[in-house]
């Protein structure tokens, strides 16, 4: 199993961003010590957002000052400080692309892909023989994205791959996944919905769980019903 | 497998009249509405329009601490109410790496069993009752009311569950409990040959069935269709062996798998799997060992920030709890990819060109839950 | 007074009037009745096939429950759907249970039960029985519904499919008894129940042997052939396309309530006891006990007493009958519409002519040699 997910994950390599945006500042307890093998240049910026864990998501009430594109904030970003070596030292930062432990995650693949490769990354899913689980959304308005997660599971090795998109918070825009998995229309029809994120190409965004004349996206954290 | 071509005679596009199959129709068990565009008898195109009961119980998931959250996953698919708070109390436990003490593991294991027993139970009826037979779903509700009663002498409610405790379940189970679990069992096994006679061998009941609704094992991977539907085509996939949860594992039981493709081996996975249950059950009541039921959880339970999945097998098929934690109290995001909404989704296609009836018994054999499809 | 008045009218001009206007109460009445508690029969049967206990509250064994019923329907108002064919709409519904009333008139209950004594009986019986899939037709396309439109399709199509096989399995019928009078067949049927002409043609006891003469060898057959139509024509499960309530709502009746709907409620009993009425009468002997030529003539000489058992030994075959239809409703589910029709077109039409050429062979057989 391992080996064919490594294989996977050498097939992910080249769609995946360069650097990880560190989403949630609590997702960066205290920025890890020095040396870590591969996942240096993403590590290497992870403190971009305030680490004060009060500023995260949900709790703030004004719009969040959005940022035109994701990949700019982390570019100055302030040097890694001192670990204060903890007794326990926290996890690293996800990597780009992340080989979990099942037992941990979930998951064994995690990859983090640029938003125009979210239709190539499908085709290799399709390719491997992966099915689709789900599409959703998350929500982070402190560093203006929308994310979005691709789900995929495969049913003879009981594989799982998970894969994300980030797109800015106030042009969400990404191309739809529905021509490679027709599963995918209802499950992007929904995260449109939730998130009012456009799926380029999808043949019917009308609202679908909500009512016909939605206008509100209830899953962004500044929605208040 | 000979599967009849019904193909609408004469122009499909030429003269189609729009009919509304819902949101209150007999067929569709709660309000799911198909907007059916039909050529005289024949489907041209059906489109589900779900969403009449949405809760938004994945919002409700954001403003509610995890043990807030946990009755309301009982909520979603209320047939099978179990193994939804399975899911998102595994989630939790491994996001948070707690401890399930082996007899907790035992109980949820016979009570997710017997749940899934109920669940297929009414599916079964509610099965027949769309083709046209209303004696089954009584006979399936009197055995049904067999597990209510076990149940409900140990969690106190008899649909909606909430028994199961991050670490654990909420009260030991009695030996007045696992005696009934072992008493059970041979009752419905002889029931289940009653069932074969009534329903299975019925020779209106296979023409209704058989070749109709072909979803074939391409189909169910591009839509992620699950659960029953999944086995009646022929793909060997259940979450119980592919991603052992719980101790699922230590049990000797088979996943039982159709080639047809076809309601018919839909039918008669369920039909097994109530069999293959009643295996669980009967081992699990054997050895299930003395001991806490509850491990040790912290009593305020934050989750560690970083995503965790969880999936557990439904009565209707794979459901994936994804909680996303900032490290509050309160999750930051829940996903509930629920089996009935990609088994629907692949309504639309299968459909194309049968008759209503036909597509009755195709949505039949689906199981459909309607708050599921809407969460 | 009353006396003369009572003579007047059971004298010979005016009592055949009497007669008539008694008759057409009583089968008013008859109809009523049937109508109400078979569907207490039905609910209750219902409820013993489904381990229940069926209408128990009001009165006794829940035996209140028709006329609870009834007061309920009457009392809800009469509604047409907006923009539908009122005319055709409410014609429906007194069209669906018109013939029923008509047919029961030329049906023998009895030794002398009987309203009208037609030389045609049989042919009249079926040719109202025929108007019944007209006004479910009207119905369904009067109320302007797509589903009531649809079961309208169905269920001509259905009707008009086995009603071919059924009046071919009659047409044997005729050749062996050489009459339509529905009365002239039960006399014919006299006898032990092997006199009757389910079993008539496969052996003679009277030492025809095997096939003899003014049989049909595949007569059991043609009884099921019937019989299976039967269920069809009056839309019952397992072919009750035309309300087919997991499919079409309510077919037909989709828009029809309180009363409205009753009527065709009741009409569909109405039909159910017609038909098994007739089956019992082409088949199974009508009045006669099928216990032997003694017990048959002592139904025929006795006079009321006889009459009475004789109505008795009738209405025994004929509930019976209709107990099975309960009885296959609630055991079996419904079939697809093009099954119902395969059955027809290909397998009960092309054997109803086979026993319809069978019986014709046997019939002439004998005058060859």
């Amino acid at each position: 199993m391992s080996s064919s997910i490594e294989q996977l994950a050498k097939e992910f390599a080249p769609l995946a961003v360069k650097e990880m945006v560190q989403l949630p500042p609590a997702l960066v307890p205290k920025p890890a010590p020095a040396p870590k093998p591969a996942a240096a240049p993403a590590a290497a910026k992870p403190a971009a957002v305030p680490a004060d864990p009060s500023v995260v998501g949900r709790v703030i009430p004004n719009p969040p000052s959005v940022a035109p594109t994701p990949a700019p904030k982390p570019a100055v970003a302030a040097a890694p400080k001192p670990a204060p070596a903890p007794a326990a030292p926290p996890p690293p930062p996800p990597k780009p692309v992340q080989i979990w432990k099942f037992e941990d995650k979930g998951l064994h693949l995690e990859v983090t892909v640029e938003p125009a490769n979210v239709v190539a990354a499908a085709e290799i899913m399709d390719r491997h023989g992966f099915a689709i689980d789900a599409v959703t959304g998350m929500d982070w308005p402190t560093q203006g994205l929308l994310e979005v997660i691709y789900d995929f599971l495969h049913f003879q090795t009981g594989e799982r791959v998970a894969y994300r998109a980030r797109i800015a918070r106030n042009d969400p825009k990404i191309a739809t996944i529905s021509k490679v998995f027709p599963g995918a229309d209802w499950h992007e029809r929904e995260t449109h919905d939730f998130f009012g994120i456009n799926f380029v190409g999808h043949r019917d965004l009308s609202p679908f769980m909500l009512p016909d004349d939605a206008t509100y996206h209830p899953l962004l954290k500044d929605f208040k019903a | 497998m000979n599967i009849p071509q019904l193909i609408p005679v004469g122009d499909p596009s030429a003269e189609t009249f729009t009919i509304n199959l819902g949101p209150q129709h007999p067929a569709t068990h709660g309000v799911l509405r198909v907007k059916l565009e039909m050529d005289g008898e024949f489907i041209v195109n059906a489109q589900p329009v779900p969403g009449y009961i949405h809760r938004m119980h994945e919002k409700m998931g954001e403003n509610r601490t995890y043990a807030q959250y946990l009755p309301n996953t009982s909520r979603i698919d209320y047939l099978s109410a179990m193994t939804y708070t399975h899911a998102f109390v595994g989630a939790v436990e491994k996001a948070a790496k707690i401890e399930v003490p082996l007899r907790a593991e035992y109980i949820r294991v016979i009570t997710s069993e017997l749940n899934r027993i109920s669940s297929h139970l009414v599916g079964w009826g509610a099965w027949i009752m769309d083709l046209g037979g209303f004696t089954p779903i009584l006979y399936a509700f009197d055995d049904r009311e067999k597990i209510l009663d076990l149940l409900e002498a140990i969690t106190g409610s008899r649909l909606t569950y909430c028994y199961y405790r991050f670490g654990g379940v909420c009260d030991d189970v009695d030996q007045t409990f696992i005696d009934g679990c072992k008493a059970f069992v041979p009752y419905m096994r002889e029931r289940m040959k009653m069932y074969k006679k009534l329903v299975t061998g019925n020779i209106i009941f296979r023409k209704r069935v058989e070749g109709i609704g072909p979803i074939s094992a391409e189909m169910c991977r591009k839509y992620g269709a699950c659960g029953p539907v999944l086995r009646g085509s022929g793909v060997n996939y259940d979450v119980r062996k592919a991603e052992p949860y719980s101790i699922y594992n230590q049990f000797d039981f088979d996943i039982p798998v159709y080639q047809e493709c076809d309601s018919l081996a839909r039918y008669l996975v369920r039909m097994d799997e109530i069999e293959q249950s009643l295996r669980i059950i009967e081992q699990a009541c054997a050895k299930i060992p003395e001991g806490p039921f509850q491990g040790k959880v912290p009593r305020i339970l934050k989750l560690p920030v970083g995503d965790t999945c969880f999936a557990t097998e439904c009565g209707r098929g794979r459901l994936l709890v994804r909680i996303t934690s900032d490290g509050k109290e309160e999750a930051y995001r829940i996903r509930l990819r629920t089996p009935c909404f990609t088994n629907l989704s692949l309504f639309e296609e299968a459909s194309q060109g049968m008759m209503l009836a036909d597509a009755i018994s195709l949505m039949a054999s689906l199981d459909l839950v309607i708050p599921d499809i809407d969460r | 007074m009353i006396e003369s008045i009572f003579k007047f009218f059971t004298t010979e001009p005016y009592w055949t009037l009497t007669r008539s206007i008694l008759y057409l109460v009583g089968i008013c009445i008859f109809v009523a009745a049937n109508a109400a508690y078979l569907v207490w029969v039905e609910r209750k049967g219902a409820g013993r096939f489904q381990r229940r206990p069926g209408p128990t509250e009001s009165g006794p064994w829940g035996l209140l429950q028709p006329p609870a019923d009834g007061i309920k329907l009457l009392a809800k108002q009469l509604m047409a759907p907006p923009g539908s064919d009122k005319i055709l709409f409410w014609a429906a519904p007194l069209m669906v249970i018109a013939p029923p009333l008509v047919c029961l008139a030329a049906i023998p209950f009895g030794n002398n039960v009987l309203a009208r004594d037609l030389n045609i009986g049989l042919l009249m019986v079926f040719s109202f029985g025929s108007i019944n899939v007209m006004a479910l037709m009207l119905g369904g396309w009067a109320s302007r519904n797509k589903y009531a439109i649809i079961s309208a399709a169905r269920v001509v199509s259905q009707n008009v499919a086995y009603e071919i096989p059924m009046l071919l399995v009659v047409i044997t019928i005729i050749m062996v008894t050489g009459t339509m009078n529905l009365q002239e067949i039960i006399v014919q049927q006299a006898g032990g129940f092997w006199n009757w002409n389910i079993l008539r043609g496969i052996w003679d006891f009277s030492g025809g042997g095997w096939g003899h003469i003014g049989g049909n060898l595949l007569a059991p057959v043609t009884f099921l052939i019937f019989y299976i139509c039967m269920l069809a024509e009056t839309n019952r499960a397992p072919f009750d396309m035309a309300e087919a309530e997991s499919e079409l709502v309510a077919g037909a009746f989709t828009e029809y309530g309180g009363m409205g709907f009753g009527v065709f409620f009741m009409a569909e009993y109405a039909n159910i006891v017609v038909g098994c009425a007739l089956a019992t009468i082409l088949f199974l002997g009508g009045w006669q006990s099928g216990l032997g030529s003694g017990f048959g003539t002592l139904l025929t000489s006795w006079g009321v007493i006889g009459t009475v058992i004789g109505v008795g030994f009738f209405f025994a075959k004929m509930y019976f009958l209709i107990f099975s239809v309960v009885w296959i409703r609630w055991t079996f589910p419904r079939t697809q519409f093009y099954g119902l029709l395969n059955l027809s077109w290909k397998i009960l039409i092309p054997i109803s002519l086979f026993t319809l050429l069978l019986t014709s062979v046997l019939l002439k057989l004998p005058r060859l040699f």
